[in-house]
């Protein structure tokens, strides 16, 4: 099995996995039945969705270099949305998964990017067996 | 939805995430019998998804379908998904993967409930 899906990287596939499913369904959902209602917040929940894949697809298939840029664009994502919907709550009429920092998803959103470059810098400096 | 159905669920699942997540603290990976208790949850999902799709055809529901409908297909995948990332990692971490997934679908329930009832965004 591959590194950085083993050990303590499987609950954190399953995690993303879970997120992905969420952002993926929930995108999917908005850009079939109104994406003219709020075309930024809709677009920007099918890239959350589209990173949430890349970055389980990468951790499941051990490559560090994609999944460190996914995970490196999520956080990024989450902090510069978090940030932008706190400051120009207008602007989003729509949550996106990144809204408010992730507030509506018990701010996991923001927690799993840290935990995701906190696993892939540890794979990096010690090798998982097997 | 059938209340009492998804309140049976959101307990079952809830004391399912649970006992995963003992498991793990036991550093124990999970067993058969795990996968048979994610199998009856998976059973109850299903029975939940065929009502809610009769009371559905049948008028009853929330007004925009579309978000429910995608949480109730969801609802199906959750946990074959975490049954075969926690059932493929023979460590304690297996367990958390399961256990996750078991802790996703109060989630998904309530969500469901929230859209049902008019609640929800």
């Amino acid at each position: 099995m591959s590194e950085l899906s083993s050990g303590p990287g499987r609950a954190l596939v399953a995690v993303y996995a879970v997120f992905t499913l969420s952002a993926g369904a929930r995108s999917g959902v908005q850009l079939a039945t109104g994406f003219d209602h709020a075309p930024v917040a809709y677009l920007l929940s099918a890239v959350a969705a589209l990173i949430y894949l890349l970055a389980t697809f990468a951790l499941w298939t051990s490559r560090r270099r994609i999944a460190l840029a996914a995970v490196g664009v999520e956080l990024a994502g989450v902090l510069g949305i978090g940030l932008y919907s706190v400051l120009d709550p207008g602007s989003f009429p729509e949550p996106t998964v990144w809204s408010q920092f992730g507030a509506g998803y018990g701010y996991i959103p923001l927690i799993l990017p840290v935990l995701g470059l906190w696993w892939l810098r540890r794979g990096a400096k010690e090798p998982a067996n097997g | 939805m059938v209340g009492w159905l998804a309140g049976t669920m959101i307990a079952l699942s809830l004391a399912a995430a649970v006992w995963f997540l003992v498991l793990s603290a036991r550093d124990k990976p999970i067993q058969a019998v795990h996968l048979l208790a994610m199998a009856v949850l998976e059973v109850g999902l299903l029975v939940q998804v065929i009502t809610a799709a009769v009371l559905l055809t049948g008028g009853h529901g929330p007004e925009g379908k579309g978000t429910f409908v995608g949480y109730l297909a969801g609802s199906l995948v959750v946990l074959p998904v975490g049954a075969f990332l926690g059932a493929g990692e023979r460590s304690k971490w297996g367990s958390v993967a399961a256990g996750v997934a078991c802790l996703t679908v109060p989630v998904v329930i309530l969500r469901m409930q929230d859209l049902w009832s008019g609640t929800g965004v």
